[in-house]
């Protein structure tokens, strides 16, 4: 019985799964071939795939030359690196504190860590956009990466992996006369990479991708991430030059398409674990 | 006597040595959560308080007048309706669709890893650069969508340019978007449904596709499907890059949503005070959706 209606149901389910497919990949494919037409074309024939004369290369240095990606990426490479190492040093040995010493304070933490989850950054923006400015540090690196500095997200995660590794690996390790930041170095950490290496990519994807803050604290292109310079660059492209703007957002893809599609599996399994996050 | 003192100090000497590293290794973390999250917090809700503008010297404060004027603020309550619009209907087809497109993914044998990257795949994309793509795509006259239309007799809608489908068109970008971040989770919420049970509805007669997934699937899912409601409720609301990038909360005001006028607000128009006021609206709706998650997750959801 199954066997037989296997076939059938097997051939609609998998054409559903490719038009489906088709379509999530149409902007992709779209965006790879407009890269390649000349204005002209672009306003003569918008469904044929193939550019009649191939115009990548006058369109990707039209996209080069007015917005500096190498900038963008350098700024983009700095902010993401920077937060996720700060929030992992500040987070990691709160958790550990949290989860296996006597810390009194810890059900207060945790209370404050639920708060915490509840609160995005676009609702302490105002507040925080005040300060930076009356210390003038807006346009920084500083202003970039301190808000983000504390993850209450990670401490969460850690939290739930550190309660899960055996007190005894710990007590041998202090029997052995290791110190707890010791502890926290050579033991838990060497044992929560899939937590690490899960949090990272949550991480790494949200800041790479936000707008929000970095609108808020650059004006100033020196310190514009990849989001940001995309913004600028759509400014300065005054009219329709969809070629150039299209080799601009492919460049722009790019970086982050690549390390999925290399590191899917890791990707994946990063998203199902961090995605309890609202 | 003297005895009993000295293994009180053995016993008390490490446990507050304990205590005391222990708060060395959080205070890092306790400083900047108050720092970055929860005085910002107090501040945007005293400053809702407030008349204060960035830019001039002093404030005062005024009370409720703030949301006085928020109550009778037509840009806001816009803002606050295209907001209500976008979410009802980007989450339930972003869940829904998911929820599909994993169950085919899991029935199926070949092609698994292919269907689950390219549906994953606009996750990892850089949304200000799709949705630049989006909007080639949804071009009046140029677009491939509209092109596409065509060729059925079909006179596409000016997409992002009229205020009546500026908003579809938002939505359809943000359902594309978080489809592949839901379906993720599904396909980890399905593949830990025992087999035994699909077996054992069968064997109680349980014979079609629904059936099964009526007594088995949903069920089992419900605490993933709790989840990914949430956060694609809670995503939906914070819609802002899209909006930013494409329309400007334009034509007409159309696609104004609530963070984009608070941005607008607070950080064009400096009006700190006024916006902040919006900013603790916006926190007040996220705090009811949190509630109302847990009010559905004691009631509910209990299968684990």
């Amino acid at each position: 019985m199954i066997t037989t209606s296997l076939s059938m149901g097997r051939v609609a389910r998998l054409t559903v799964l490719s038009l489906g497919a088709l379509i999530f990949l149409a902007p992709y494919i779209f965006m790879i071939s407009t890269a390649g037409k000349a204005q002209s074309e672009i306003f003569s024939s918008s469904l044929s795939l193939i550019p009649q004369q191939w115009s990548y290369i006058e369109n990707f240095s039209k996209a080069l030359s007015r917005v500096s990606m190498s900038t963008l990426f350098i700024n983009g490479v700095i902010v993401c690196a920077l937060i996720f190492v700060v929030q992992v040093v500040v987070a990691i040995p709160c958790a550990y504190a949290m989860a296996k010493l006597r810390f009194q304070a810890a059900r207060t933490m945790m209370l404050l860590v639920m708060i915490g989850l509840l609160v995005p950054i676009h609702a302490t923006a105002l507040p925080l956009y005040v300060a930076f400015d009356r210390l003038s540090v807006l346009n920084s690196y500083l202003a970039l990466v301190a808000p983000f500095s504390i993850s209450v997200f990670a401490i969460f995660l850690f939290l739930q992996f550190f309660r899960a590794i055996p007190d005894d690996l710990i007590q041998a390790a202090r029997l052995d006369g290791m110190s707890e930041a010791g502890i926290v170095v050579r033991v838990v950490v060497p044992n929560a990479w899939p937590a690490i290496t899960a949090f990272a990519i949550f991480s790494v994807v949200a800041h790479w991708n936000d707008l929000f803050w970095p609108l808020i604290v650059v004006t100033n292109q020196d310190y514009a991430t990849p989001p940001l310079g995309l913004l600028y660059f759509r400014a300065a492209e005054a009219g329709d030059d969809y070629g150039a703007l299209m080799a601009a957002t492919l460049i722009i893809t790019l970086p982050l398409v690549t390390a999925f599609l290399l590191a899917q599996k890791r990707f994946v399994e990063g998203i199902t674990m961090t995605g309890l996050k609202g | 006597m003297a005895s009993v003192a000295t293994v009180d100090r053995f016993a008390i000497e490490p446990a507050a040595r304990e205590a005391r590293v222990a708060w060395l290794l959080a205070l890092p973390a306790i400083v900047l959560l108050f720092l970055f999250i929860l005085l910002p917090t107090l501040a945007v809700i005293v400053l809702g308080f407030t008349d204060f503008e960035l830019g001039y010297a002093g404030f005062r404060f005024v009370g409720f007048e703030n949301y006085a004027e928020l109550v009778s603020d037509r840009t806001f309550l816009r803002s606050l309706w295209n907001t209500a619009v976008y979410t009802i209907i980007v989450a339930p087809a972003s869940i829904i669709l998911a929820l599909a497109i994993a169950m085919l993914i899991e029935a199926e044998t070949r092609g698994r890893a292919f269907f689950r990257t390219v549906y994953f795949l606009p996750v990892a994309s850089l949304l200000v650069a799709m949705a630049t793509v989006w909007q080639f795509l949804f071009h009046p006259t140029i677009g491939p969508v509209n092109a596409f239309l065509a060729t059925f007799g079909i006179a596409g809608p000016n997409w992002l340019g009229a205020s009546g489908t500026v908003l579809y068109g938002l939505a359809i970008i943000g359902v594309w978007q978080s489809v592949g971040f839901n379906m993720v989770l599904f396909l980890a919420g399905l593949t830990a449904i025992p087999r035994e049970l699909y077996a054992a509805a069968q064997i109680d007669g349980a014979k079609s596709w629904f059936d099964r997934f009526r007594l088995v699937t949903w069920p089992m899912l419900g605490p993933t499907t709790l989840f990914v409601t949430t956060i694609s409720v809670i995503n939906s609301v914070k819609v802002f890059e899209t909006v930013k990038t494409l329309t400007e909360g334009g034509p007409n005001k159309a696609s104004e949503v609530l963070l984009f006028t608070i941005y607008q607000e607070g950080f064009v128009y400096l009006r700190v005070g006024y916006a902040s006021a919006m900013t603790v609206v916006f926190l007040a709706i996220l705090v009811a959706l949190m509630f109302l998650q847990y009010r559905v997750l004691d009631r509910k959801v209990h299968y684990a």
